[in-house]
C-alpha cells in the first residue's frame, strides 16, 4: 500500500503542501482533485522523488520512499506520467516503449559487449513485450512512427504505454485526459479501468470531473496544500467543503 | 542496402594497403583510423547522451603519455602499456563523470575544458616525468611476438583493428538496453528517470567507455608518431573530434567514421592543391556549408536520401540506432 503521511513541501516562504496524509488502497483507482494550485502535482513530484519534501514520509508497503531518486522509486514499482506531454520525441513509438521496458531487461555492460544467445533472446522477449504494450493502448498502426510526429492524443497514449512498460505496481497519472477530446478521454478511461483489472493500483490527478467521478473508487480533495475531504465519488460530490472550495462560500446551498 | 555498403567499405579498408602503395597515403589512412577511434569515443557522449565534452583531448593525451612513459621509462612492452593507458583514461573518465555529470550541460562543458587545461599544465611542468615541453621522443613501435608494427602497412592494420573493435563496442552498446538508456537521457531525462533509468550510472558508464576509447586512440597515436609532447592536449584535437562527429552525423554509428575519414583526408588533399592560407579558407567554407545544408550530418542525410529513393513519405525522424 502506498501511504503518504504529513507530507509537506515549502518553496522558500510559499507552502505548497502543508500536511497531507492519505493512503492508496491496493487495486483501487484513487483520484486527487482540487482547484489549481492546490498542490496536486507537487504531491506527485514529492511521492515520486522529483521533489524532496520539506517534511513527512511516503512509504510503499512499509518501506520509506522519501529521499530516494526517481529511478530507484520506479524500481520499487511506483511509476508516474507527467502533466505536460512527455515522450522521447525523436524515437519511434516502439523505441519509446522499449525504453520504458528498461527495468525488465537484465543485460549489464559486459553481457552487452559479449553479445551471445541470451542477449538476443532477451532483446527478442523485450520486443514482443513492447508490441503487447503498444497493442494494449491501441497504437499498433503507429509502431514505427516517431513519437513527435503523432497527434497530441496519441502522444499521450505513448506516454501511458511507456509508463506501463515499466511494469508499475502503482501507476501515478498526472492529468491523463488533459487537452483530449471527449472520445479520446473515453479511451483513456477505458484503459485505466483495464489497467486496474490487471491488478495495478492507479493514483490519478485529473480536472475532468466526469472522468474522475466515472472511474474513481476514492476521491481525495486537496485545497491550499491540505486534504479537505476524502471519500467515494458520491460522497465527495455532496461534500459541503468541496463545493465551497470549488464554487465559493455562498454556493453551499445548492 | 546499408549492410552491403558496410561490407563493401570493410573490404575496401582491409585491402587498402594493396592499392595505396605510397607511404604518405598510408600515413593519412592511419591518422584517419586513429581519429576514427577518437570521434567514435566522443560520439558516445555527444551523440548518444547529448553531453558535450570539450576536454576530450585530455583522455587522448592521458592515453598517449601513459603508454609512452610505461614503454620508455619502465621498458614495458606495448600491449600491457596499451591496457594501462586505456584503464587510466577510463579512470579519469570515471572521476570526470562523477564530478561533472552532476552538473550537466554547459557546466559539464566547462569542467571538461578545465580538466584538459589542468592535465596539459601538468604535462608541461612536471619536467622530471614528462620532459616538459620538449616531449618524449623515441617511443618504441609495437611488436607482436616476432612481428613488428614498424612498417606503415602493419600499423595500418593495427589501427584498423582498433577501429573495428571500437565500432563493435559502440554498436553493441547502442543497440542494447544500455544504448536505449543513454538516448533516453538525451531525449527526455525526467521521463527516463520515471521508468527507472539511473541517470548517474549511465552517464558515468558512457563517460568511462568514451574516455577509455580516447585513451586507446592516444596510445596508438603515441606509438605511431613515436613522440609525445604536451601538444597532444591541444584544444585543436578536441575541436577536430567535434567537427568530425557533427559533420559525420552525431548519434549515428557510421557518422564519426565518415567524419574522421573526410576531415583527415580533406586537409591533406587541400594541402596538395593550394597554399596554406587557401587551405584553411577552403576548409572553413566547406565546414560552414556542411553545417548549413546538412545540419544533422552526412550519414543521416545519406540515410534519408536512400530511404527517399526507395520508400517515399518517410516521417521526419532521424535515424537513431540503425
Amino acid at each position: 500500500m502506498l501511504a503518504v503521511r504529513d507530507l509537506a513541501v515549502r518553496f522558500g516562504g510559499v507552502t505548497a503542501l502543508e500536511s497531507v496524509s492519505f493512503e492508496v488502497r491496493p487495486g483501487s483507482i484513487t483520484s486527487v482533485i482540487g482547484p489549481n494550485g492546490a498542490g496536486k502535482t507537487t504531491a506527485f513530484n514529492a511521492i515520486t522523488g522529483y521533489l524532496r519534501p520539506t517534511g513527512g514520509l511516503v512509504t510503499y508497503d512499509g518501506a520509506p520512499l522519501t529521499g530516494l531518486r526517481p529511478s530507484a522509486i520506479a524500481r520499487r514499482g511506483i511509476v508516474r506520467t507527467f502533466q505536460k506531454t512527455s515522450v522521447f520525441p525523436a524515437l519511434s513509438v516502439e523505441d519509446n516503449v522499449l525504453t520504458g521496458l528498461h527495468l525488465r531487461g537484465t543485460a549489464g555492460f559486459f553481457a552487452v559487449l559479449a553479445g551471445g544467445r541470451r542477449l538476443t533472446a532477451e532483446e527478442r522477449a523485450l520486443s514482443s513485450q513492447a508490441r503487447a504494450v503498444i497493442d494494449f493502448v491501441g497504437l499498433g498502426h503507429r509502431r514505427r512512427e516517431a513519437a513527435s510526429a503523432l497527434p497530441y492524443g496519441e502522444q499521450r497514449l505513448v506516454e501511458l504505454a511507456v509508463a506501463l512498460a515499466a511494469k508499475p505496481r502503482v501507476l501515478l497519472l498526472d492529468e491523463p485526459g488533459a487537452g483530449m477530446t471527449g472520445s479520446e478521454k473515453a479511451v483513456v478511461s477505458g484503459l485505466i479501468r483495464r489497467v486496474r483489472e490487471q491488478g495495478l493500483t492507479v493514483l490519478l490527478v485529473e480536472h475532468d470531473m466526469r472522468m474522475v467521478m466515472g472511474i474513481s473508487d476514492t476521491v481525495i480533495v486537496l485545497n491550499g496544500g491540505r486534504v479537505i475531504a476524502e471519500g467515494s465519488p458520491a460522497a465527495i460530490q455532496a461534500h459541503p467543503e468541496v463545493i465551497r472550495a470549488y464554487l465559493g462560500a455562498s454556493a453551499g446551498s445548492t | 542496402m546499408t549492410r552491403a555498403g558496410g561490407w563493401l567499405l570493410a573490404a575496401g579498408a582491409l585491402t587498402l594497403p594493396l592499392w595505396l602503395q605510397s607511404p604518405y597515403h598510408l600515413h593519412v589512412a592511419i591518422m584517419a583510423g586513429i581519429f576514427g577511434v577518437l570521434a567514435m569515443s566522443l560520439n558516445l557522449l555527444l551523440g548518444y547522451t547529448g553531453q558535450l565534452s570539450l576536454g576530450h583531448a585530455a583522455f587522448f593525451g592521458i592515453g598517449a603519455y601513459t603508454s609512452a612513459l610505461l614503454t620508455l621509462k619502465l621498458d614495458w612492452s606495448f600491449w600491457p602499456a596499451l591496457a594501462v593507458a586505456v584503464a587510466l583514461a577510463a579512470l579519469a573518465g570515471f572521476f570526470i563523470g562523477r564530478l561533472a555529470l552532476k552538473l550537466r550541460g554547459a557546466y559539464f562543458v566547462l569542467v571538461t575544458i578545465s580538466f584538459a587545461g589542468v592535465i596539459s599544465l601538468v604535462s608541461i611542468n612536471w619536467i622530471e616525468l614528462t620532459n616538459g615541453p620538449l616531449g618524449l621522443p623515441g617511443v618504441p613501435a609495437p611488436a607482436l611476438g616476432p612481428w613488428s608494427f614498424r612498417t606503415k602497412t602493419a600499423y595500418y592494420y593495427l589501427v584498423l583493428a582498433a577501429c573495428g573493435l571500437s565500432y563493435l563496442v559502440c554498436r553493441r552498446l547502442v543497440m542494447s538496453r544500455i544504448g536505449r538508456a543513454l538516448v533516453a537521457l538525451r531525449e527526455n531525462e525526467p521521463l527516463a528517470e520515471s521508468v527507472g533509468v539511473d541517470v548517474t550510472h549511465y552517464l558515468v558508464l558512457a563517460a568511462v567507455v568514451s574516455a577509455a576509447m580516447a585513451g586507446l586512440g592516444g596510445s596508438l597515436y603515441a606509438h605511431y608518431t613515436r613522440f609525445v609532447s604536451p601538444e597532444v592536449f591541444l584544444f585543436t584535437y578536441t575541436v577536430t573530434m567535434v567537427i568530425m562527429v557533427v559533420a559525420g552525423g552525431k548519434g549515428t554509428l557510421a557518422g564519426p567514421v565518415v567524419g574522421a575519414t573526410l576531415f583527415t583526408v580533406l586537409p591533406e588533399a587541400l594541402r596538395a592543391a593550394a597554399s596554406w592560407q587557401w587551405q584553411m579558407l577552403a576548409y572553413g567554407v566547406l565546414l560552414v556549408l556542411l553545417v548549413f545544408f546538412l545540419p544533422r550530418g552526412i550519414v543521416p542525410w545519406l540515410a534519408r536520401v536512400m530511404a527517399g529513393s526507395q520508400a517515399p513519405a518517410e516521417p521526419d525522424s532521424p535515424t537513431i540506432r540503425r
